[in-house]
């Protein structure tokens, strides 16, 4: 009895070290093999369609509903210290900090993280990859690599094409609707928000978030148990840990970030 | 899907994301004003700073022409240190009043300069002499307090 549990304690540490290990190796392995995601350049571009471009509406419709949202909660709260003019600064503040590139990552990890595992997980079920090797086609070349770096290409332009609609969402209600002065808007919005500070560690957050997307993603599809339950599980848990590897990554990243400012 | 057609999807979104970063480059932040390489530094001493935070504005006639890139505390005269680094292209007077002020009732604090008459102007590493401390709220009404009582009670 009390060796059977025991058992299984050291059989779950020794396979989730094997994991650790074959994770790291899959990874390392990825970007040894990375010169042919550039020199066939076409894969990448097909694979940046299907991660990237096919994520556009959700990306763009709901950057815009965020940033609708935050203006309308924004200014009811400001309105009651006679400081609406400060809800450029609001909007544009949380959006290019944190929203953008965090939310992004998650519709990202669910629309494309996930596509990219049942992708991967099937053609390994259906001995495609295997196909391959036998053609000395190497399928961590030229399937897994393309992949890698489509999402850590896409990732930073939707993150920006959100905080860019989430922006104009919050100046359609904040400006056209309720009528907060165009002028303050903007200006104080451009006075608060520094490039630097501000905008590129936006920029470097969700390219962070992009690899660890793409790399979870690849490497859940490429270790599914190859059944169709096998790839289905795989699936659910590229989506459950990529989103929990961006919220702690971004903890992680904005506590060095933005240490200094108050 | 034909291949043309992919290219040219692709090639909007990159565009699109490009003309994103763009917006937010230049219509949402602004690059920032002060390099070290083209301002020089300017130390002030005040008795008190209140709110001052580093990377506050350092303004004159209302138009920012640096920032506050430093507070000490001088353990001796027990007075705060600022380093100001302000935009080569300005250059101000020895006897420049330096002022902490608050932008509106509840805003930010920044360094109002007010440039005075004598011909000397200020070089790296100058210290402006003339300083006038944060206004403190608390101060202010036991100030007014105090001068109420003295006027004696209401009648």
């Amino acid at each position: 009895m009390l060796r059977t549990a025991i058992e299984g304690i050291g059989r779950r540490t020794i396979q989730g070290v094997w994991r650790i290990g074959f994770a790291t190796r899959f990874f390392l392995a990825v970007l040894f093999y990375s010169g042919t995601a550039f020199r066939r350049i076409g894969l990448t571009i097909r694979e940046i369609y299907f991660s990237g471009v096919l994520s556009l509406i959700i990306i763009l419709v709901s950057g815009l509903f965020v940033g609708m949202v935050l203006g309308l909660q924004g200014y009811e709260t400001l309105q009651t210290y006679g400081s609406e003019d400060a809800l450029g600064v609001l909007v544009a503040l949380s959006l290019v900090r944190e929203l953008g590139p965090v939310v992004a990552a998650l519709l990202f990890a669910s629309r494309a993280g996930s596509a990219i595992t049942a992708e991967i997980g099937l053609m390994k079920a259906t001995e495609q990859l295997s196909a391959m090797e036998m053609m000395a086609v190497n399928p961590i070349a030229r399937v897994v690599a393309p992949r890698f770096w489509a999402g850590v290409i896409s990732m930073p332009l939707l993150a920006a094409l959100f905080s860019t609609m989430g922006i104009l969402g919050g100046y359609l209600v904040g400006v056209v609707l309720i009528g907060v002065d165009e002028g303050s808007f903007w200006s104080q919005m451009k006075s608060a928000v520094e490039f630097e500070q501000d905008i590129l560690n936006g920029i470097i957050k969700s390219v962070v978030f992009g690899i660890a997307i793409t790399a979870i993603a690849l490497f859940e599809g490429y270790d599914a148990p190859p059944t169709a339950e096998g790839v289905s599980g795989a699936t659910t848990r590229t989506v459950v840990s990529s989103s929990l590897a961006v919220l702690a990554l971004d903890f992680v990243l904005t506590a060095f970030m933005f240490r200094g400012i108050s | 899907m034909n291949k043309t057609v992919l290219d040219l999807w692709v090639g909007v979104f990159v565009i699109a994301g490009m003309a994103a970063l763009l917006f937010l480059a230049l219509k949402v932040g602004s690059m920032n004003v002060v390099k070290t390489s083209d301002s020089y530094e300017i130390i002030a001493k005040f008795d008190n700073v209140g709110g001052l935070k580093v990377r506050a504005p350092v303004r004159s006639a209302g138009v920012v022409v640096g920032r506050v890139t430093d507070i000490q505390f001088d353990g001796e005269n027990f007075e705060a240190i600022v380093t100001l680094r302000i935009d080569n292209r300005f250059s101000f007077p020895k006897d420049t009043l330096a002022a902490i002020m608050t932008s509106g009732l509840l805003g930010e604090q920044y360094i109002g300069l007010d440039a005075g008459g004598d011909p000397v102007k200020l070089k790296d590493k100058d210290r402006i002499f003339l300083t006038q401390s944060a206004v403190v709220l608390e101060n202010l009404i036991g100030q007014f307090l105090y001068g109420k009582a003295q006027e004696g009670p209401a009648e």
